[in-house]
């Protein structure tokens, strides 16, 4: 149980890195943040103690093993989130380029 | 034939960015000749989705629920033809108008890779599938956003990028707890296991988590905040797919798909959608009214009248979610028309300011005659499109006895009119101003697709006499069957 609190603790620490910081790059790595905890999660859902790899051999009777299909899909997952994370990297770096600075107090221009 | 709705998009956005710098006019063709022929496919959809009722195709042959499954029904061939209509006269329209950005070719294979994804979205009957076209027309739709590479585009884009990325782990961590209780990805089979073992607290947490989600793509009011900057920051033809096909394929068809076919639907649910819709629809033209930005005007009425189609869906009746529907069809083709008029004004004049335009109706006849059938169609003037499903939507307030909702869509009805008055005087009304007597109606392309749209918009209405009723009737019969959306999955399977 405690892994699971642990996790939704990332995740919290994540979402308030997001909302709280005011510096472009600590957001990214907040939005970074958010995306492990909900992989970890994924993970441990399909996760059990002593467990082992679901490959069925000759000659062996599996009687304890994880769930595949977590991993696979938070092997996707995490492809996904390598491309949102560069592409907002190079959106920053594109910000940085034109306003001069990270503090997103001051890059401002749109409003109403 | 269903895989292809998700092939030739993304076909065409390889080989254009592949080739696409090499040859001259490699990218308007193929994107042109893919967007058309999706369109043949989803009209011919349509046939076969009110033959058949319902068709699945499993993809590599595995079995569902093991293997993955694509699933045509009739909301299924209605969101396709509404997306590639839209679609192939944005892809006419950017090839005159793209010209004057570099890399016209990057833009096309943006293009073609959304509209994979959103296709993708439509057609999957996976739920983690869903998640992976979700992310790949996200990712393309953030960098469309800030193609211009201006400071207020890129800053738009990251806002939009943040928010779009929070919101997909919402859909992920809900796709990962639903996945913990019924340990099945299968949409058909999660509704099973879900009316098997009964739904319990998980399962009304989940429905927040995809609410919070799927809401924040849709710009629904409390999560609309990222919509006014990021759909005017984008090019014109990418604001009208934004505002026009986009958060409805994110966001609300993601919402009915789930809500009412896996989840199934109940009174508590029901009464939040009104709730959001007639939140979203007043505030949305309260703030619109407003603005001096033609563009950002334009993105406030996105969040308006997507009120009106969740207030519509919300009702639950037969009759409310026809009008829905129906206004989310009208809306995709009025409100990328007005975004395409918009985009015509600026490539004229070069500014969005309204108090810089005046008297453009002498020197650009046609962009100004389709923008004021547009404008008259979504303030529901009779007898455009707009008009009808307005009034069945209000119809269907009344009938269902919600004379509160009822009222707030006149009220935002009447707001959007004057609002729209507003664009009208200050842009196509009134005097020319002397430095400007050298404009010019723009390119032929540009043309030709505001005037389909504007011609879509007049006879928006037959689509409810009997011939055509088909098309909306099977999309509403989908969303009436419910949880019975299961039994008709495994039906055409065996």
């Amino acid at each position: 149980m405690s892994v699971y609190i642990l996790c939704l603790a990332l995740f919290s620490i994540g979402l308030y890195c997001v909302l709280r910081k005011r510096n472009i790059i600590k957001i990214i790595i907040g939005l970074g943040i958010i995306e492990y905890a909900v992989n970890l999660f994924f993970v441990l859902i399909g996760y059990r103690m002593h467990a082992r790899a679901p490959i069925l051999a000759k000659d062996q009777a599996i009687t304890n093993m994880v769930d595949p299909i977590p991993q696979a899909l938070v092997l996707t997952s995490i492809v996904i989130g390598l491309a949102v994370t560069a592409l907002i990297v190079a959106i920053a770096i594109r910000i940085y380029d034109k306003y001069g600075t990270f503090d997103i107090t001051k890059i401002r221009r749109l409003r109403g | 034939m269903l895989p292809f709705f998700v092939i030739i998009p993304l076909g065409t956005a390889f080989l254009i960015s592949l080739f696409g710098k090499k040859i001259r006019n490699f990218a308007d063709c193929l994107a042109n000749l893919g967007t058309l022929i999706l369109l043949i496919l989803s009209f011919n959809s349509v046939q076969l989705a009110h033959a058949h009722k319902v068709l699945v195709y499993k993809v590599g042959s595995w079995l569902p629920p093991i293997g993955i499954c694509m699933v045509l029904d009739g909301l299924t061939s209605f969101m396709l033809v509404t997306v590639n209509l839209v679609s192939l006269l944005i892809t006419v329209y950017s090839i005159s108008y793209m010209e004057k950005y570099t890399d016209k070719y990057r833009f096309y294979t943006l293009f073609m890779l959304m509209l994979a994804g959103m296709n993708g979205i439509i057609i999957t009957g996976d739920l983690f599938n869903l998640f992976v076209f979700l992310e790949i027309s996200s990712i393309a739709s953030y960098a469309l956003v800030a193609f211009g590479t201006e400071a207020e585009e890129l800053e738009a884009s990251f806002k939009y990028a943040v928010m779009g990325s929070v919101a997909s782990s919402f859909v992920l961590l809900a796709i990962a707890l639903l996945y913990s209780y019924t340990s099945t990805l299968n949409m058909a089979d999660i509704s099973f296991v879900i009316s098997q073992k009964g739904s319990g607290m998980i399962v009304s947490f989940v429905a927040v988590l995809f609410l919070a989600g799927f809401g924040l793509k849709a710009a629904l009011v409390p999560f609309h905040a990222w919509l006014p900057d990021a759909h005017p920051s984008a090019p014109a033809p990418i604001s009208a797919m934004l505002s026009g096909v986009l958060i409805k394929v994110l966001g609300v068809y993601a919402l009915l798909r789930i809500f009412f076919n896996i989840i199934g639907i109940n009174n508590i649910t029901l009464s939040v959608f009104m709730f959001l819709g007639a939140v979203s629809m007043l505030v949305g033209v309260f703030l619109a009214i407003g603005q001096w930005d033609f563009k950002r005007l334009l993105a406030y009425h996105s969040i308006s009248q997507i009120g009106y189609v969740i207030l519509g869906l919300g009702l639950g009746t037969p009759l409310g979610i026809l009008g829905g529907l129906f206004h989310l069809f009208n809306h995709s083709i009025f409100k990328s028309l007005l975004f395409l008029n918009s985009g015509a004004v600026d490539y004229s004049l070069g500014t969005r300011d309204l108090q810089k335009m005046g008297g453009l109706r002498d020197k650009m006849p046609v962009t100004a005659n389709t923008n004021l059938i547009a404008s008259m169609s979504i303030a529901g003037i009779p007898p455009f499109n707009g008009f009808w499903s307005k009034l069945l939507i209000i119809l269907a307030c009344i009938q269902a006895n919600h004379f509160g909702y009822a009222f707030c869509a006149i009220i935002a009805s009447i707001l959007t009119l004057a609002s729209f008055m507003k664009v009208q005087k200050y842009a196509f009304l009134g005097k020319l101003s002397e430095k400007r007597q050298d404009l010019e109606e723009v390119p032929l392309a540009m043309r030709l697709s505001m005037i389909i749209l504007a011609v879509i918009c007049v006879i928006g209405g037959i689509l409810l006499i009997p011939i055509f009723k088909p098309f909306l009737q099977n999309a509403v019969n989908v969303l009436l069957l419910g949880t019975g959306y299961k039994d008709a999955v495994f039906g055409a399977i065996k």
